[in-house]
């Protein structure tokens, strides 16, 4: 029934082609989502001018960011300061090609879906190591430092809570996990006993830190470090390096959403499962921008403190007990 | 007694593999104004500060010689403009002790209420920048400080309405007050130190159980008693350290001696302890203010006829020291007068200033981040520092 004759490599390319700009159009939006849920926090509107209700503000901000004069300070280096945002958006943009948006709707549901996204995910670190360092700037300096302190210890961490859902369903693949969960709302992860709603939280909280929110943005802690890796950046090179922020943020949401809230699984007809995967996508991101506005940042230590002391035995334990219920589920035959 | 050159050698001129020197300031986002604090790091340890003030002089002390007591008042707030109530208040007290000017006792009763209105203010930029400082301006500190924001611009309508102006008010002057009361500020008045007594509870809800909060600000910067003492810090910080000093309840002037009110001493020393202080003070400046209002003698508000001339107020020749208890502490004012319309010497005592004196002593030791939470509960004014 082909109309026209497509390579094989085609789909893929479309996929991907398509599912990149969406989702550079959900991250324009996402911020506008974000700072009218934090204004109302805050007892503020938040943007109101551009447009109705400030809806073309994101707009207007990206056309601001690509008119702003590009500065390269003298003493950076070169290659690696202008490299940095692209090999930091990379990694940020590929998580979304293993995410299945629907039943087989995806660039490329791997069979280790979610290891190849954890994987990429902690790429970023290089293109944030990068900025801070080739800036030659002693407060991107310190933060590239903090960088690789924090995403080397909230990584496990991230890993193992990520693994939980894996255990339950047996699959590394994001279709199957998605497809575990569906057909009624006790299936959903984050309502399996116990294990789930610890894992979800333990979740949370490592996502918070791998996306550098606050409490745990110690990188770009703009009230000791100014604005962190990316204090000599401007114009377009900024708005990469804040694309890839909020690309791995929704990414984040996205795999949370589906990892525990059951993907697409929800009322109303079949075609209506990218919607509904999406909002939890949102109310994921909310839940993660509600925590930022809401708590102060802590320090470096007491971070890698509650990472080394707390998070990671209680994942890894979370983890091995998970093994032992599937395995004492299995033998029992139900 | 503390031998402060020995305790942190600042080595300047060391230029060592492992460590890193690093500017905050003067031009920073969580500076709280013009410092710069020269910072030698080990990793993320800070094991030296330079604290260098100096770049918001604007030569108030000189400025005062050539402007008359009728003159200065209103450029005496520009000291210390988070709290100018405060800088006024010392300035027209030493001219008033110098002329034994009686101040009526409503005046006096209208003194005790800005004030107390200004501490407040202060207290709430404070607790909103500070929070701002831990918590990021794009996190929960920037909730914190809008919400703080919210309740100072509720105490800045009532100076407006009082003087017509919001920052710099010009509300003191020798013998008495500048202005009286319009017709219902009592009211407003009332209202919104009511609306704040209650907001107070949701910011100590909000940060008192948030664990965050506490990991960061208890046991940091710990200041001992015997360090305070040594060092002349005043107000919030000493009696964070467990100092019981108030210049309000131990040398009353203008009638703090009429009104019931405990000062609030901690003894941990540490930012979470100041915090506590400040917090009570909100609480004792609002029980202030209330029975200040109810008990607001009638009267005039001036001992001194109305001014008409920039060169009206002349008084003998003498010197005086006048302190009042601000937001920050002890500021205090030294004039010496030759018997003309003007100061001959003029001396500001900064509480901000003596207070930063700490942070070179306290901070080595602590991470970076615990610098700006260090900085923040000192609560400088470079207004004032510098002067």
């Amino acid at each position: 029934m082909n109309l026209v004759a497509l390579p094989p490599w085609a789909p893929s390319v479309i996929a991907g082609f398509v599912v990149l700009n969406v989702v550079i159009g959900i991250v324009t939006y996402i911020t506008l989502l974000e700072r009218k849920f934090a204004a109302r926090m805050q007892s503020r509107i938040g943007p109101y001018r551009v447009g109705p209700h400030g809806l073309l503000q994101p707009i207007a901000d990206a056309l601001k960011l690509m008119m702003k004069e590009d500065i390269v300070p003298t003493a950076a280096d070169r290659r690696i300061y202008n490299l940095a945002p692209i090999v930091f958006l990379i990694p940020c943009m590929l998580i979304f090609a293993t995410i299945p948006f629907a039943p087989g709707l995806g660039v490329a549901d791997l069979n280790i879906g979610i290891l190849f996204f954890l994987a990429v995910s902690s790429m970023e670190i290089v293109g944030l190591f990068m900025a801070g360092w080739g800036s030659n700037n002693k407060y991107a300096l310190l933060s590239a430092m903090r960088a690789v302190n924090q995403i080397i210890s909230y990584d496990l961490p991230f890993i193992f809570s990520a693994l939980i859902p894996v255990l339950l369903t047996g699959s590394l693949k994001l279709g199957d996990v998605a497809a575990a969960q569906q057909g009624s709302l006790l299936k959903w992860f984050v309502f399996y006993p116990v294990i789930g709603q610890l894992s979800f939280i333990m979740f949370i909280v490592a996502t918070l830190a791998a996306e550098n929110r606050v409490p745990f943005d110690i990188l770009e802690a703009e009230s000791e470090l100014v604005a962190g890796f990316r204090v000599e950046y401007s114009g377009m090179k900024f708005a990469l390096i804040q694309l890839g922020e909020y690309a791995h943020i929704i990414g984040s949401s996205f795999l949370g959403a589906l990892l525990f809230l059951g993907a697409w699984s929800g009322p109303g007809p079949e075609w209506l499962g990218p919607v509904w995967f999406c909002l939890k996508m949102v109310f994921m991101f909310l839940v993660v921008t509600w925590i930022r506005w809401s708590f102060v940042r802590i320090r470096v230590d007491q971070i890698l403190a509650l990472s080394w002391k707390v998070l990671m035995p209680a994942t890894l334990v979370l983890l091995i007990s998970t093994a032992i219920v599937v395995v004492w589920r299995t033998s029992a035959g139900f | 007694m503390l031998d402060v050159n020995n305790t942190t050698r600042v080595e300047m001129d060391w230029s060592g593999p492992e460590r890193l020197q690093m500017n905050m300031g003067p031009q920073h986002p969580s500076a709280h104004g013009v410092f710069r604090a020269i910072v030698t790091l080990e990793g993320e340890t800070v094991v030296a500060v330079d604290a260098v003030i100096g770049y918001l002089h604007r030569c108030h002390e000189k400025l005062s010689e050539t402007l008359t007591y009728a003159q200065y008042p209103s450029i005496a707030s520009k000291t210390d403009y988070v709290a100018a109530m405060t800088s006024e208040f010392a300035y027209v007290l030493a001219a008033e002790e110098i002329g034994k000017f009686e101040v009526p006792k409503r005046a006096q009763y209208l003194r005790v209420i800005v004030a107390e209105l200004q501490r407040i203010a202060s207290h709430l930029l404070w607790l909103g920048t500070w929070c701002m400082d831990m918590g990021g301006a794009l996190g929960g500190g920037a909730t914190i400080f809008l919400y703080c924001i919210r309740e100072r611009e509720l105490v800045l309508d009532l100076f407006e309405s009082l003087v017509g102006a919001r920052l710099l008010y010009g509300f003191f002057q020798v013998g008495g007050t500048r202005y009286d009361i319009p017709d219902g500020w009592a009211q407003a008045c009332r209202e919104t130190i009511a609306l704040i007594d209650s907001r107070i509870d949701e910011y100590e809800e909000m940060l008192e159980d948030n664990a965050f909060f506490l990991a960061r600000t208890q046991g940091v910067g710990t200041v001992s008693r015997e360090l305070a003492q040594d060092v002349g810090i005043a107000g919030p910080l000493l009696r964070g350290s467990g100092v019981d000093f108030d210049i309000r309840k131990n040398v009353p002037y203008s009638s703090y001696g009429d009104f019931d009110f405990s000062v609030p001493v901690e003894t941990a020393g540490d930012c979470y302890a100041r915090y506590k202080v400040r917090m009570a003070e909100f609480r004792q400046a609002i029980a202030i203010v209330r029975q200040a209002l109810d008990t607001l003698p009638a009267g005039p508000i001036s001992s001194r006829p109305a001014l008409k001339s920039v060169a009206q107020i002349r008084i003998p020749k003498g010197e005086a020291y006048a302190r009042v208890e601000g937001p920050r502490g002890e500021v205090g004012s030294y004039i010496i007068s030759d018997g003309s319309a003007k100061p001959y010497r003029m001396k500001w005592r900064g509480a901000s200033f003596s207070n930063l004196s700490i942070l070179p002593l306290i901070i080595p030791g602590h991470k970076v981040a615990d610098v700006v939470a260090i900085m923040g509960s000192v609560d400088p004014v470079f207004g004032e520092v510098d002067r």
